[in-house]
């Protein structure tokens, strides 16, 4: 009798299994998504991320990249963070997503922790399932407080792809799906005064929502007094005053909100990505006593089925914990001196190339002197090992966002890495400039 | 290549997860410390020292009254010797520079170990703390302190009053942490954390052998068990009055602290009068029998006794002594280890035991050490050299204390050895230093070693330091990048090199420790 060897594949993942990494992409064209697929192939960044722990991730290949990326600061903590992996698989013997008709063990906690870690003044927590979610619940929370329709943004913005929140943003992403409402949604240039305040004048807006730095638009920083005076203003005009912290709290900064730093109490404050541990989905919104009428008005106003599911609020629960720590923050601020000197250090060697640093905490957007420039960058990154995205709406700015728990010698690691990456990339544009 | 991996949950006790960040802070901390400058270095191990001083005697007084013993006035004196104390001690000294051996063509610059982790005792709460920090402080390390669970509290004030100084004279942040909570699982963690580059244990031996077996470096220190031998040459009177003051500092709870008596019989009686003179009540047999009892019931210390006074105890044991009793003396025959009282004890009961020879007393101290105490200390009271010569030789400690009371003299307080809360106990005691622990024991050196050959001439390295400190606070805080022009408008750190006030708080503490040390001898 013989035995016929079935070869196990490669890659064998319990539940599902791949021969190979070309079959793998082959079927993620197929039957998920051609476009991204084909576009980060054509970028020279083919990575589809097998294992991950602490800040590495490895590619199916077995390369493994530091992440400076943290998709938008969710693996702020690190991939698989211990301690939130602890607290989920803990809450697993117990709690669900919950219903979200009644009051919940674990909403109620993560609120209440939010509450008293957040700029005073704030008092309420509404949940959503993912960051959009969480931006339309903050307009509409606007919306019924003022009785005002209009937002207004910034030129450049983002803040999701939800119904409200993609009005907020560039066209890309609304005329596509013919979401514009121009009318409704006025956008202004960053750093504008005036023309802030030309918008807010007629006093039919019910907020402002501001990024405390606007992240896919290449982290430019706010001028110094430029979203105090637009708080200012929004007073003035009777408008509220949305913080998007979705990229910048949560330590980031060296704070645990961004918008501390600046002295600004906003009217409400918007948190995801990070919140989740990188492990349960989960975006809240905090809103002051006065903006969160609605909430006694009809509390069934907004309804999401996975909004503030309990499993995601044990992770959030963790995570929040973990960046509250005087550690924590004492460990955040050595990483942002440490990158910012060696960025220098960098930057003096190719000062025509390597145009600028724009740095608020671990909250980095680098600027080169070429349209494209921060694809090169990114591409050259990837090859030496560290996973950092451009910047959508400005590709000529890296995002460069180190972990807030980055270890001292990962951190060097991670910077001896990015020197060579920034020099091959400054290499190869020269090439081209000179064969053109 | 990829596989599946499913990890066993891992659940650890609360506080764990807390440690490892403090081990990372540390981590930051101490690579930006080893950078520093000898001037900024003195400056910070000034400030720290300075701050435990002024409050030497708030913790001295919370110290007991957290762990319930010990004796105020004697801890403020171990306060302020483990903090401006110590830094006298070294002034001058230092472990930053390179130092340059030209005749051997050989650079040596320090390099420090890193993040140290300092296990602190009950007995010696504050004053250990303030060592540690202080030895740590000179050497350019991160200290993280796990204080014993008893005295938490008092030493958590004082490690946070040496850190804030010690940050506003300039040191990185979390330069100086504190383990609030300690617990087992706690400090098994950051004696295995990686990150931990050395681990200095003070305490009891299960402490001292887990530290070893944590598998990073550790200096660890085992158990004292003082015999100490008064010969016929003495001088009694003196001899009394060192041994009956040594014994009741601070009620007896240092590892230096006198344990068993052994009286040459020609001088036997004459000694134990004396000590009558001293404050001390020599036990009658029944009453020794009774204080046996109630120290070792059932042949086991009572942790009751710990630093507790001799009045006290001996109204434990149903004996009415002399109020201003400061110490029992229980004279006892046979030194074997079923005898109680040739044990170490923490509190001030002194064993007494007679030979017919000095000869005879070194076979007796052998035997003292043999049931516990090795490598540690023994003290002699003679005026012959050569018996103490014979006696230091046989028997196996690292330090013998001549004419002089042990508890401050095997500590360095009342001799010249390096002062020290921390005694090494060598390989006799199971440890990795014999001696007391000092500033270099936290240092490693890089040597740059030129060719011997001759004609190879090492230049001059005179005058060339790798080490500056910065200028501001460590690390900067986070101002965005547009926004730097600003910082001046924060509040500075305060670099003066050390305002008046503190000079002179110096000068007086200074004074203080003359002045008290005098007492002390004098008494």
């Amino acid at each position: 009798m013989t035995q016929e060897h079935v070869a196990a594949p490669e890659f064998d993942y319990g539940l599902f299994s791949y021969d190979s990494k070309e079959q793998m992409l082959d079927k993620s064209k197929e039957f998920w998504n051609p476009g991204k697929t084909q576009f980060w192939i054509d970028s020279g960044v083919p990575l589809v991320i097998d294992r991950r722990e602490e800040y590495f991730i490895y590619d199916m290949s077995g390369k493994r990249l530091i992440d400076a990326h943290l998709n938008g600061g969710t693996y702020n903590l690190g991939h698989r963070n211990p301690e939130v992996v602890q607290a989920v698989t803990m809450a697993m013997q117990h709690f669900d997503i919950g219903n979200h008709h009644f009051p919940s063990l674990a909403r109620t906690a993560l609120a209440e922790a939010l509450i008293k870690t957040a700029p005073t003044g704030l008092s309420k927590v509404i949940y959503g399932s993912g960051g959009g979610e969480a931006i339309d619940i903050a307009l509409k929370t606007a919306r019924h407080a003022t009785q005002k329709r209009k937002i207004v943004s910034i030129v450049k913005a983002y803040h999701g792809h939800t119904g409200l929140a993609v009005g907020t943003g560039d066209d890309r992403f609304s005329k596509l799906f013919l979401s514009d409402r121009p009318e409704e949604f006025p956008h202004v240039p960053f750093n504008d005064l005036e023309a802030m305040e030309d918008a807010l004048r007629g006093r039919d807006v019910a907020a402002v929502i501001m990024e405390t730095i606007p992240a896919t638009y290449g982290f430019p920083l706010p001028n110094p007094g430029y979203l105090e005076a637009v708080k200012v203003l929004c007073e003035k005009y009777d408008a509220l005053y949305i913080a998007d912290e979705v990229q910048t709290g949560l330590m980031r900064t060296g704070e645990l909100w961004g918008i501390t730093k600046h002295g600004i109490t906003p009217d409400i404050l918007v948190t995801g990505k990070g919140i989740s541990g990188g492990l349960y989905p989960i975006a809240a919104v905090l809103a002051t006593e006065k903006a969160a009428g609605w909430l006694n008005e009809d509390g069934f106003g907004h309804i999401s089925t996975f909004g503030g599911a309990e499993l995601g609020c044990i992770a959030a629960l963790k995570t929040l914990e973990i960046c509250s720590r005087e550690e924590t923050r004492s460990m955040v601020h050595y990483i942002a001196d440490y990158v910012a000197g060696r960025l220098a250090a960098i930057q003096e060697t190719y000062p025509d190339w390597f145009v600028g640093i724009r740095q608020n905490g671990v909250i980095l957007g680098l600027e080169f002197a070429h349209p494209q420039g921060a694809k090169y960058v990114m591409r050259h990154l990837y090859e030496n090992g560290v996973w950092a995205i451009f910047s959508t709406l400005d590709p000529r700015v890296l995002q460069y966002k180190p972990g807030i728990l980055l270890k001292p010698e990962v951190a060097e690691e991670m910077l001896d890495r990015t020197e060579i990456a920034i020099g091959k990339a400054f290499a190869e544009i020269r090439n081209e400039r000179k064969s053109a | 290549m990829s596989e599946m991996t499913y990890e066993p949950l891992m659940v650890e006790p609360a506080g764990v997860p807390r440690g490892r960040a403090m081990v990372e802070r540390a981590d930051w901390a101490a690579r930006a410390y080893a950078k520093y400058d000898v001037a900024t270095v003195n400056r910070i191990v000034d400030a720290a020292a300075s701050a435990l001083a002024a409050r030497a005697q708030e913790f001295a007084r919370d110290a007991v009254a957290e762990t319930g013993f010990g004796v105020v006035e004697h801890k403020v004196l171990k306060n302020i010797a483990c903090s401006t104390g110590i830094v006298e001690t070294y002034r001058g000294q230092d472990f930053v520079s390179p130092e340059i051996d030209d005749i051997n063509k050989i650079v040596a610059i320090p390099r420090p170990a890193g993040v140290v982790l300092a296990l602190t005792p009950s007995t010696n709460p504050v004053a250990t703390v303030s060592f540690k920090i202080i030895l740590a402080l000179m050497t350019r390390n991160a200290v993280i302190i796990s204080p014993h669970p008893m005295a938490k509290k008092v030493c958590a004030a004082a490690a946070k009053a040496m850190a804030e100084a010690a940050v506003a004279a300039g040191a990185p942040d979390g330069i100086i942490q504190i383990v609030e909570d300690p617990s087992i699982p706690l400090i098994n963690a950051l004696m295995t954390d990686e990150r931990t580059d050395v681990i200095v244990a003070t305490g009891g031996s299960p402490v001292v052998r887990s530290a070893y077996r944590s598998g990073n470096p550790a200096i660890g220190v085992g158990p004292g068990n003082v015999p100490v031998l008064v010969d016929a040459t003495a001088d009694i009177q003196k001899t009394a009055a060192r041994i009956i003051e040594s014994k009741a500092f601070d009620n007896s709870i240092l590892c230096t602290n006198e344990s068993v008596v052994i009286a040459e019989d020609a001088i036997a009686d004459k000694l134990l009068s004396a000590f009558a003179r001293e404050g001390a009540y020599v036990l009658k047999d029944e009453e020794r029998d009774a204080i046996r009892s109630t120290v070792f019931p059932d042949g086991h210390f009572n942790i009751k006794m710990v630093g507790k006074d001799a009045v006290w105890i001996a109204e434990q044991a149903g004996i009415k002594v002399p109020a201003k009793t400061r110490v029992l003396v229980a004279p006892f025959d046979l030194v074997v280890p079923e005898e109680p009282l040739a044990h170490e004890k923490l509190c001030p009961v002194l064993g007494f035991v007679r030979v017919p020879t000095a000869e005879r007393g070194i076979d007796v101290a052998r035997a003292i050490l043999r049931i516990t105490g090795a490598g540690h200390s023994a003290a002699i009271h003679s005026a012959n050299p050569e018996l103490i010569m014979k006696f230091s030789a046989a028997v196996p400690v690292l330090r013998v204390s001549v004419n002089v009371g042990n508890s401050l003299g095997a500590s360095g307080i009342q001799t010249n050895l390096p002062p020290t809360m921390t005694i090494g106990t060598g390989f006799a005691g199971r440890s990795s230093v014999g001696e007391n622990l000092q500033p270099k024991h936290l240092l490693n050196y890089t040597r740059l070693a030129y060719n011997a050959d001759a004609r190879e001439v090492m230049p001059s390295f005179a005058g060339l330091n790798p080490w500056s400190s910065p200028t501001g606070p460590v690390p900067a805080y986070p101002l965005a990048s547009n926004d730097r022009a600003n910082a001046h408008t924060l509040a500075p750190i305060h670099r003066e090199p050390i305002s008046q006030d503190v000079a002179e708080l110096r000068d007086e503490i200074r004074k203080l420790i003359v002045e008290e040390l005098h007492a002390l001898i004098k008494n």
